[in-house]
């Protein structure tokens, strides 16, 4: 077993320690860790599932815009990152494990180390207190 | 493969009677095999290896864990630098923005010393390293960043038959999760792991590391944790705090030893050890 780099070590260390929402993705998008709070928007503890492929996690939850479209996974923001491999940013509507149509903020920007290395992309979630 | 100890006092340079078993001199330790020579870090121990230098040696790597001054301070003490005769190559951590070249010569210009780069005999040759395998001489050396403020490498020095890790300066709770039960997201593991010599920063008791979280430094019992998870075969605590006399660190050590039980040795590194591997 090898080590992960040193960037996404601490960036899974910052995700620990937040309140709100994190995913942290490899280069290939596989979900590599989420956070409590993540756990608390896909119903599943992380140590239940261990790392998930990209196709697997962009579809367990259901985002939908404002007028209750779905959106499809390619336009989730931290998909976005992965193919672009730049910041992006939107809200929209999912249901969290509670049913419940919560609505959500996401900004993910991509993890460049040095020297200019791209090893992946975390994405923060912030929940509508209104929702 | 031999590693001489020329400096393993943390931060400061604190000399004094009180000191003397382990040392005063911040990091700096020499690995020589067959007709290569190593020195890794600059500290103030470089000084006296500088001195007893000899003629054996016209090329001589140092290698830079990072630019910290207890890690640098010692370099325009080397005397092999005034040398014309000796080529020095210096290798150390690359960053985003300023080559370590520039770097450098912060330290080699007025008003923290008074010879620059450029003034000296033979101007050093400069390389920068960032997680990265290569060969110097005799030796294979691979170095990764590890969790430290500021961009700070450790080393992995091998030969065929023996290997030497090098982590003066490395806060390993910090930088992993779930520590010590998950290799794969711990800093530093790949450097450390199965070597057969580890040197690593130990620098407090763990109610001190309590109180300086983030400063960049290890507890001597989350070390040794860290040494367990990576089977190394033998430990040197590394980098002791400024404050802490011969009586003091002997004092941490025994008590130490008394609660926790390793399957290999864990002893305090001293300035003047030597290693054969």
């Amino acid at each position: 077993m090898s080590q992960q780099p040193l960037e996404l070590i601490l960036a899974r260390q910052f995700a620990d320690s937040m309140t709100m929402a994190v995913f942290l993705v490899d280069p290939e998008g596989n979900l590599l860790f989420y956070n409590e709070a993540a756990e608390d928007i896909l119903g599943i503890r992380f140590s239940e599932t261990g790392i998930m492929p990209v196709g697997e996690w962009s579809s367990i939850f259901k985002p939908t815009d404002f007028d209750d479209n779905p959106i499809p996974p390619s336009e989730l923001p931290l998909v976005e990152t992965l193919n672009t491999q730049r910041p992006a940013h939107g809200t929209f509507y999912i249901n969290n494990k509670k049913e419940k149509h919560v609505s959500i903020t996401v900004t993910s920007i991509p993890i460049e180390g040095r020297p200019d290395r791209y090893l992946g992309a975390m994405a923060l979630f912030w929940k509508s207190p209104e929702s | 493969m031999k590693v001489t100890v020329w400096g393993c006092r943390g931060s400061l340079p604190s000399p004094g009677p009180e000191k003397n078993k382990y040392g005063g001199n911040t990091s700096c330790v020499q690995v020589e095999h067959k007709d290569t020579c190593l020195i890794l870090d600059g500290g103030s121990g470089i000084q006296r290896l500088g001195a007893s230098f000899g003629e054996k040696y016209k090329e001589v790597h140092i290698l830079l864990s990072h630019l910290h001054i207890d890690h640098t301070m010692g370099l325009g003490f080397f005397l092999p630098l005034y040398n014309p005769n000796v080529e020095i190559h210096i290798w150390g951590p690359s960053t985003t923005i300023e080559p370590l070249l520039q770097r450098l010569r912060r330290y080699f210009s007025p008003p923290l010393f008074p010879v620059r780069l450029s003034e000296l005999p033979k101007h050093p040759v400069i390389h920068e390293l960032s997680n990265s395998e290569f060969t110097i001489g005799d030796l294979e050396v691979k170095s990764n960043y590890i969790c430290h403020p500021g961009p700070t490498l450790a080393f992995k020095i091998s030969t065929e038959n023996a290997s030497f890790a090098y982590m003066p300066d490395h806060e390993v709770v910090l930088g992993s999760a779930n520590f010590p039960y998950e290799p794969e997201w711990t800093s530093g593991y790949d450097i450390a792991k199965d070597v057969d010599l580890l040197f690593h920063d130990s620098q407090y008791r763990s109610e001190e590391y309590a109180a300086r979280v983030g400063w960049g430094h290890s507890s001597i019992k989350d070390s040794v944790e860290f040494a367990k998870m990576c089977n190394v075969k033998r430990m040197e605590l590394f980098h002791h705090d400024p404050l802490h006399t011969d009586q003091q660190l002997e004092k941490i050590m025994s008590d130490f030893k008394s609660q926790v039980k390793t399957d290999f040795p864990v002893e305090l590194c001293a300035e003047g050890n030597v290693y054969d591997l």
